[in-house]
């Protein structure tokens, strides 16, 4: 430690501490631009110069080492002359247009030249102007403004991983842009928003539509990936303007994606579904509260009179609250059917039964960045966790090893040791051949459930590197992502992760795909008993043993519950024509069903044109209610609304609750969503007992199981979920679906396949799954395995394709 | 999109840094660049840039910061002339002045026939020698009389 004094305040930072770290410590505040404490120093802006005894000159405090000893002064005479001076240069240049720019009230060169700026220029030459720049959809430009701190450049080299913006040209030529004719498509590029200190670069969706001291701050939690962000949610007149990060150093620090912080535009779309409808006769009329419910009652008394219990089924999405699964499956229960889920795209579920907790992350969000080895099996890393990404990415700089198990091979921006990029069935093998390598090498012997399996594997060169990086760099974890959740063999991926990080004895989770996606099994929106070992044995109420339909089996899904289902459904934050593993098999079984209750924010064009759904129920997105998410990492965390349902929109506890008592089902009094959140989790709120992703005893099926051996090759599909499609909110952020993520999907294959199939880029082709077919233009990808098409899910334009990772045919049109 | 020739001239500044820091090459990189294509286009930097494994932004930071990387077409010879002080007083501006004459262009400009492109230089470090002048960016000339002007453009026209 090196002790100093600033402002005769002694203090000690660490070695290789700065005076700035000290004056932080010390609450003293030195006026700064460049400096900012999550970016490398720049010291360019000179804001921070002070005095520091026996120096010369001032010296910026953000860039001087603390020395033993060293008195530094921030607001003597030379300290301020000097600060006094940079603000005048800097504003020189600065156009004096604060009452028409957005920054106005939040700028800190507007704050700044407050405290250290003269009344009036003495500057008479002319002012430069800056062109602006297009930096796509999200942020909007004054480079005018620009006071050349780098902040943004910086914020790209070393957190988001990309260079898409620098400083070109010199001296008073100098300006910030991207590359020609580049638009910043980074999914964290929203930060430079909050990064940028003058009003450079403001947000594009936000931009004139409100002050920011007419805005109320109210916070939140975030609905979509199952990191849990902290927000800031900004109101004015009962409208969502903008969102903000709120910092929190152990989940998303003081940055949020930008899915987090654009989606909010899809809680004012004019999709919104402000009244209750009904389909009468084919026809769909508004109707109020009391008629629709009453409908949907008597519809489930029909439906249970006439099929029994049983036939009534309720799939909730994971982006919903833990109130309103829980009370979800009550009423299911209540009413006698075992028959409740929230994993709708995922395809394999041997593993029920087996199940020991809910699946998390293995580990705090936190400690990711300490990790020192990791292997990702099967995710679209950056696209479905942007943030936690980003801690991977600082964990790589800070010399951890990567490996990962992919079908596809997108740019992670950080360094890879070894990869393997094999075909979706291919991936267990390659699972396979680490954990005989890591067998070896730790010389054990294989677990007994796996060793039918792998009797005849053999590890490659890669698998044995993975082992090793693995095995001999600790703390180390492996994480499954969402492709591979969603993977036909998800139990088998599981269980061979669990062997490896067994046998190596380090942590093994799974990213959790939604906000709520640990929530919903401790919930209870599963179809099974969650009673992980009756820790919670009252948790999910009425009992009636045995198992109820999974979503496959309820949406006839996968082929041996084709043409199966359920005779009444209760979809909840759910379009089932994006958000299901096969959609086409599950839009065509709800059609068939004699009821389907849709309680959704949205009027689904699909839900009211495609035909399944009888009844829609306007339900109160995130913002418009009170609820709780579980994060990846186990963090219960709940919210208040931060603004009135819009029209006769309810929240979705409330109307679940009605429901129950119109149906005379006991237990249904809640008067707030606290006393429910009471009834699932135990006093102190800690779920930390529930989660566990290991698996119990389980054979692994045959490494090469039979289908993709058989005849002609097949080709596969890999159908992940692109970014800004993922739940209702984001595919209705207008902003959002203009940026290149949100792009229309292509058929990418590799250049093999497509020189073997004759097919030239651009050239539309058909493809078909099922009986559904689309048109998609052809694009090249050659870092595809062979014999693979991608294919993003969850779209309108390929909604009408099955199952997310089954064969799939090509055809010229 | 480079030559065989100047990639091979690439690989071998390459050889001067550790093989994780290939970015260290990017200024004699674009140089060589340069010199096979006379000026560098946006292609140009994004295949440096992806040559060297760095974003195309910071190929283009150091393009745009340093003078003697032409982004506008330029002519076959570009002539800067030293216009600092040291050179001011041994004549600069009647060099200047006759270049203007003799070309019937101002800096900046490139005469008609693309052969030369007059360019005003910054001190180039022999004011001993002034007035001095570059003949692209290589070729240093000393003491430039009209008659050593004349000279100069009479040997590059052939």
């Amino acid at each position: 430690m090196i002790n100093f004094e600033i402002d005769g305040k002694p203090v000690s930072v660490p070695k290789n501490g700065t005076v700035m770290d000290g004056a932080n410590q010390l609450g003293i505040y030195i006026p700064h631009f460049c400096y900012h404490k999550k970016l490398s120093i720049a010291a360019n802006c000179r804001m921070c110069l002070v005095q520091v005894e026996k120096a010369p000159k001032p010296l910026p405090a953000c860039a001087t080492p603390a020395m033993e000893g060293m008195k530094v002064f921030t607001h003597s005479g030379q300290a301020v002359t000097a600060q006094k001076g940079v603000m005048e240069f800097l504003l020189i240049n600065h156009p004096l247009d604060c009452p028409i720019c957005d920054q106005g009230g939040e700028c800190q060169l507007q704050d700044l030249a407050v405290g250290y700026g003269a009344s009036s220029s003495r500057y008479t030459e002319a002012k430069r102007v800056v062109a602006n720049k297009n930096l796509g959809p999200l942020i909007s430009t004054d480079m005018t403004r620009c006071i050349h701190c780098t902040r943004c450049v910086r914020f790209g080299q070393e957190i988001a991983g990309i260079m898409e913006l620098g400083m070109v040209g010199r001296g008073e030529h100098s300006e910030i842009l991207a590359f020609v004719g580049k638009t910043v498509d980074s999914e964290l590029s929203g930060n430079v928003i909050d990064l940028c200190p003058v009003g450079a670069l403001v947000s594009k969706p936000f931009r004139y539509s409100a002050r920011t001291w007419e805005l109320s701050r109210r916070k939140s939690i975030s609905p979509h990936c199952g990191l849990g962000s902290n927000l800031i949610v900004q109101i004015k007149q009962n409208r969502v303007m903008r969102v903000l990060p709120r910092e929190n150093e152990e989940i998303n620090e003081c940055w949020l994606s930008d899915k987090d912080r654009f989606s909010y535009e899809g809680l004012n779309s004019e999709e919104r579904l402000t009244k209750p409808m009904i389909k009468q006769g084919g026809v769909w009329q508004e109707c109020d509260w009391q008629t629709a419910l009453e409908f949907v009652a008597n519809g489930l008394k029909d439906v249970k009179e006439k099929y029994g219990a049983e036939s009534i089924g309720a799939l909730g999405s994971a982006h919903s609250t833990l109130e309103e699964l829980y009370l979800l499956q009550k009423l299911v229960r209540g009413l006698g059917s075992e028959s409740v889920d929230h994993r709708v795209r995922q395809s394999d579920f041997r593993a029920d039964s087996q199940m020991q907790g809910a699946p998390w992350l293995g580990m705090p969000i936190a400690e990711i960045s300490q990790l020192k080895s990791l292997l990702v099996i099967g995710s679209t890393l950056r696209k479905d966790h942007p943030l936690l990404a980003h801690r991977i990415r600082q964990a790589v700089k800070h010399g951890a090893e990567l490996n990962v198990i992919n079908p596809i091979d997108d740019d992670l921006l950080t360094k890879v040791r070894n990869r393997a990029i094999v075909a979706p069935d291919k991936m267990i093998s390659m699972l396979a051949e680490v954990l005989k390598a890591i067998a070896e090498l730790k010389g054990v012997e294989i677990p007994d459930d796996a060793k039918n399996a792998l009797s005849t594997v053999s590890a490659s060169d890669t698998a044995r590197a993975m082992a090793i990086s693995l095995s001999d760099n600790k703390p180390a974890a492996i994480f499954i992502g969402n492709l591979a959740q969603h993977h036909p063999r998800y139990t088998d991926i599981c269980k061979l992760a669990q062997h490896i990080a067994q046998i190596s004895d380090i942590r093994f989770g799974v990213l959790g795909e939604a906000a709520n996606s640990v929530g919903a099994y401790i919930a209870g929106a599963v179809p099974f008993d969650n009673r992980f070992g009756n820790r919670n044995a009252d948790i999910a109420g009425d009992r009636h043993g045995g198992q109820g339909a999974n979503a496959s089996q309820m949406l006839g899904m996968d082929d041996a519950a084709s043409g199966t289902g359920c005779k009444a459904y209760i979809l909840l934050n759910l379009e089932p024509e994006l958000d299901c593993y096969n959609t086409q098999r599950a839009v065509r079984t709800l059609a068939a069903a004699d009821l389907v209750v849709m309680m959704s924010a949205y009027k689904s064009h699909a839900a009211i044109q495609d035909n399944y759904a009888d009844v829609l129920l306007p339900i109160a997105p995130f913002t418009e209610t009170s609820g709780t998410f579980i994060s990846t990492e186990g963090r219960v965390q709940g919210f208040n609304g931060v603004v009135a349902p819009l029209g006769e929109t309810r929240p979705a506890w409330k109307v679940l609750r009605v429901l129950g008592n119109i149906l005379q089902l006991d237990g249904f009094d809640y008067e707030t969503s606290e006393q429910v959140r009471a009834d699932v989790l135990p006093a102190g709120n800690d779920v930390s007992a529930w989660l566990n992703s290991s698996l119990g005893s389980l054979a692994v099926n045959p490494i090469e199981a039979g289908k993709e051996n058989k005849g002609s090759v097949g080709l596969q599909r890999i159908g992940e979920v692109p970014i800004y499609q993922a739940d209702l909110i984001v595919r209705r952020a207008e902003s959002l679906q203009r940026t290149r993520d949100a792009a229309a999907p292509l058929a990418w294959m590799p250049g093999s396949l497509m020189a073997q199939l004759g097919l030239q880029t651009e050239e539309v082709i058909r493809l078909k799954q099922g009986e559904g077919e689309v048109q998609l233009p052809v694009a090249q990808d050659d870092k595809l395995p062979a014999n693979c098409i991608r294919v993003a899910s969850a779209h309108p334009s390929t909604a009408a394709l099955g199952g997310m990772f089954d064969q799939i045919t090509v055809e010229k049109s | 999109m480079l030559s065989a020739e100047s990639l091979k001239k690439i690989d071998y500044e390459l050889t001067k840094y550790p093989a994780d820091q290939k970015q260290s090459a990017v200024m004699s990189a674009l140089a060589i660049a340069q010199d096979e294509k006379g000026w560098l286009t946006t292609e140009t930097m994004d295949f440096v840039a992806e040559y060297l494994d760095m974003p195309s932004i910071a190929v283009y930071e150091v393009a745009t910061f340093y003078t003697m990387y032409n982004l506008q077409p330029i002519g076959k010879y570009k002539i800067t002339v030293c216009t600092n002080l040291p050179c001011a007083l041994s004549g600069a501006n009647e060099a200047v002045a006759h270049f203007r004459e003799k070309l019937g262009i101002g800096f900046n400009e490139t005469t008609t026939d693309g052969k030369f492109t007059l360019k005003e230089g910054e001190c180039m470090g022999a004011c001993g020698d002034a007035p001095v002048l570059l003949v692209n960016n290589k070729r240093m000339c000393s003491f430039m009389s009209n008659d050593k002007i004349d000279q100069l453009l009479e040997d590059l026209s052939k």
